[in-house]
């Protein structure tokens, strides 16, 4: 893969392309973008007939090892890797270890191994279980093994220190493995970043790994509800500078689009597209404005009227320490409001999705009451509809210095240009 | 409401054809023209006309009780191959109620739906929720699940709701009684479901835009359904469904009593026979002369991993089938099995709900194409080809 950039902002936002990825090296992604989050494979609550009716999808799917471990034995004996056992085409394939929608239990991880999490209870990985499974599924680009377990507020700076010690020399491990295996020929390894909230563990676990051979990098432990957003920017940027410009960089966990601005600011390309599937969970939908266009006036109205008449469980948009990612943030509407129960209008005016073309906010209102499936598909059409949209307008911003102005947009601070 | 009648075909008795003639009448909502009979058996394939679109019967329409085919768009139903469907009046009726869908421009507009619905009368109900209900002449008495209150579902109000709805074809409130009981109550419900069912006939407001069809009651008792089938049949109702069947009877006594009914049906108007959807009844009973269906299990059971096949059925949960890498039917054409293996799916009832929707579409795809294979079976009995 290639990282080619069409612009630094000074202070750190890039805007360019990821280009060659894949082992046939035919697709590409642009930056900043997002992953398309699945699970097992599948994005949540989709078949390939309604997740069809989403335009622009990205083109790498994320699966994850807390999915797939429990299945090594009948990847094994299928032999022809995830994607052709799960029925993928044309698409890039890209493995993390944990699934970032939910957070996994610390105080497992040990010198030598680190745990996920599959539908029957804990599996234990050593590197060479890792790289051996990786082996099984086949993708075209994963992360290394990694200790994360650092994202707890009052995780001691000896453990700290030791998350970093440990995930450099799990990707030392896999890098062997990965050099000598003919299996993993074209196959991207990204290392992976650690260092908690303690800055100079962040800038020592950046420089090593930069010194090993990898494709990029992973930004870990500075998920939503571990550190506030200032001092995760802070971190970024002071990893950011240790980091090579030509590689990317792919922060885990982080999917508020707030922070997502934030991030892209300090200097992140790529991020995990779990929000769009969090906010359906909760019966929610997105609908925060991220308009940049010129004339954006009636778009103001529209959704800010959202925002401004939300429920009172919402999150205050300050609080970004809030350690439940289940909490409903003031990026979205709640349906099940009673408010919406005779509102037939769109989800989002203008937003051109499956959902928001076909049905009214009453119905969703009443699928949502009566605890009707099809709800979760209509929802996961429509945020991971808004979601994508939400990128591309970063990317138009970034290209024509409006970041100030989408970022007014997203925290609904302006009504008039 | 008459059904208007094409007759298009000879059929062996010349009889028929001549009083059938005089049941021609102006533009109704409903017009049945019969393609092709069986000489053999009492099969026949039609073509259905509805508002919304016609109907290729036999026919299996799948139900989509809260204004929703679980876990299904209506778009996917639409390519599926469906032409019509089912929306609970009991359900629908309370959550979220006639006035807010009369808002949303009827069943249809609130769905997004643009083919056939068909609505029941919320009667079926009484014989599910029993211990909630309590019927009088007035109609059934139930306490609300939901707030407790206490309602009336009266034939005015049962056809009042679906009024709201806007069905393509309504059922007449019945009073249902299981199969399983005997005695008395069983002649008393077959004699109120008559004088209910001339209740709806006068509360139908739609005459001319939504079709009102009866239910024939009297339980496994043959006197007592010829009674109900003798009256029922002098009513102006566009067709007929058999009631008060698949509830747990004896299957002698069940395909009995179906043929005792068509029997004394008219020809020229559908018969539909009510809850019946495993594959083997619907074989048997579209050969006593039945052309709808209905049934929960076909959906219900896709949501526990259980699949449809011609063969039976396969549990995909099961760990015989982790390691199966072929799809659930080779031979199928749906969506589910052109794309994923039984492995597969048997791994993601692991991860994500949408292993249900797989399943459910498969099902839906073979219920409904086995109605089409029993049209084609019909067609190459028939005399003439139209």
């Amino acid at each position: 893969m290639k990282l080619e950039l069409s612009r630094v902002i000074q202070g750190g936002a890039r805007l360019g392309v990821l280009q060659g990825i894949g082992r046939t090296g035919q697709h590409s992604l642009k930056v900043p973008g997002c992953l398309l989050y699945t699970h097992f494979g599948t994005v949540p609550h989709l078949t390939q007939d309604t997740l069809q009716t989403v335009n622009n999808l990205p083109s790498v799917t994320q699966v994850t090892l807390s999915n797939i471990a429990e299945h090594q034995e009948v990847l094994e004996e299928f032999k022809e890797g995830f994607k052709a056992f799960a029925g993928l085409h044309n698409t890039v394939l890209y493995c993390s270890l944990h699934d970032p929608a939910t957070r996994s239990p610390t105080g497992y991880a040990t010198n030598k191994t680190v745990s996920v999490w599959g539908s029957g209870g804990r599996i234990e990985l050593t590197a060479s279980k890792f790289m051996a499974l990786l082996k099984t599924v086949k993708p075209d680009w994963y992360q290394s093994m990694a200790d994360g377990e650092t994202w707890q507020t009052n995780t001691s700076r000896k453990r700290i220190r030791k998350s970093v010690d440990r995930t450099l020399a799990y990707l030392d491990e896999c890098l062997l493995v990965h050099q000598k295996s003919q299996d993993l020929d074209g196959v991207e390894l990204f290392g992976v970043v650690e260092g908690g909230d303690v800055m100079e563990e962040r800038v020592r676990s950046a420089r090593e790994t930069a010194k090993r051979p990898v494709a990029g990098f992973c930004l870990d432990g500075l998920q939503t509800g571990s550190v506030d957003q200032a001092l995760r920017t802070q971190l970024i940027t002071s990893m950011t500078t240790e980091l090579p410009e030509d590689k990317p960089r792919l922060l885990q966990g982080v999917g508020r689009p707030d922070e997502v601005l934030a991030c892209v600011e300090a200097g992140v390309d790529l991020f995990e597209g779990f929000f769009p599937f969090q906010v359906t969970e909760r019966g929610c939908a997105l609908c925060f404005n991220y308009d940049v266009s010129p004339d954006p006036e009636c778009a103001v109205l529209e959704l800010n009227e959202e925002k401004h008449s939300a429920g009172d469980n919402m999150q205050p948009k300050g609080d970004l320490n809030c350690e439940d990612q289940t909490q409903m943030t003031s990026f979205e509407m709640n349906l099940k409001d009673k408010r919406y129960q005779d509102d037939f209008k769109s989800l989002v005016e203008g937003c051109g999705c499956y959902c928001c073309k076909n049905h009214q906010r009453a119905y969703l209102h009443h699928l949502l009451v009566t605890n009707e499936l099809l709800a979760g598909v209509l929802l996961m059409i429509h945020n991971m509809t808004h979601y994508q949209n939400f990128f591309g307008a970063v990317r138009e911003a970034l290209a024509t210095d409006k970041m100030d102005l989408l970022k007014k947009r997203v925290h609904g601070e302006t009504r008039n240009t | 409401m008459a059904a208007t009648v094409e007759r298009v075909i000879v059929s062996s008795n010349p009889e028929n054809s001549m009083s059938l003639q005089k049941a021609l009448s102006a533009a109704s909502p409903l017009t049945l023209r019969i393609v092709a009979e069986c000489p053999v058996t009492k099969a026949r394939a039609c073509d259905l006309t509805l508002p919304h679109c016609t109907v290729n019967t036999p026919v299996f329409m799948p139900v989509g009780t809260q204004g929703t085919l679980k876990g299904i768009t209506v778009d996917q139903l639409e390519s599926l191959g469906c032409q019509i469907c089912l929306g609970n009046t009991y359900h629908l009726g309370m959550r979220p109620g006639p006035d807010l869908i009369v808002k949303a421009k009827g069943l249809h507009g609130f769905m997004n739906w643009k083919r056939n619905l068909l609505t029941d009368s919320g009667g079926f109900q009484m014989v599910s929720l029993v211990e909630l209900s309590e019927v009088t002449e007035e109609g059934v008495n139930f306490k609300s699940p939901y707030d407790g209150k206490e309602i009336l579902l009266s034939p005015e109000k049962s056809i009042s709701i679906q009024n709201s709805l806007g069905s393509d074809i309504m059922m007449q409130l019945d009073d249902v009684v299981s199969s399983t009981v005997k005695g008395p109550r069983v002649e008393e419900a077959m004699h109120r479901s008559i004088r209910w069912l001339d209740r709806c006939i006068a509360a139908n407001k739609n005459p001319d835009k939504q079709n009102l069809f009866a239910i024939i009651q009297g339980g496994l008792d043959a006197e007592l359904r010829k009674a109900c089938l003798k009256e029922m049949t002098q009513r102006d109702v566009s067709g007929f469904a058999i009631g008060g069947l698949s509830g747990g009877e004896e299957k002698n006594d069940f395909w009995r009593m179906v043929t005792l009914s068509t029997d004394h049906l008219p020809q020229e108007k559908p018969r539909y026979l009510m809850g019946v959807g495993y594959a083997v009844d619907l074989v048997v009973c579209v050969a006593l002369g039945c052309d709808m269906f209905d049934c929960v299990f076909p959906t219900r059971t896709a949501r526990f991993g259980s699949a449809l096949v011609p063969w039976g059925s396969l549990q995909v949960k099961q760990k015989q089938y982790a390691k199966d890498f072929l799809p659930i039917d080779p031979d199928c054409h749906c969506p589910t099995c052109k794309r994923h293996s039984r492995a597969y799916l048997h791994a993601l009832f692991k991860s994500d709900t949408a292993a249900m929707h797989h399943v459910t579409v498969h099902n839906i795809a073979y219920q409904v194409s086995d109605g089409k294979h029993l049209i084609k079976l019909a067609k190459l009995f028939k005399f003439c080809l139209v």
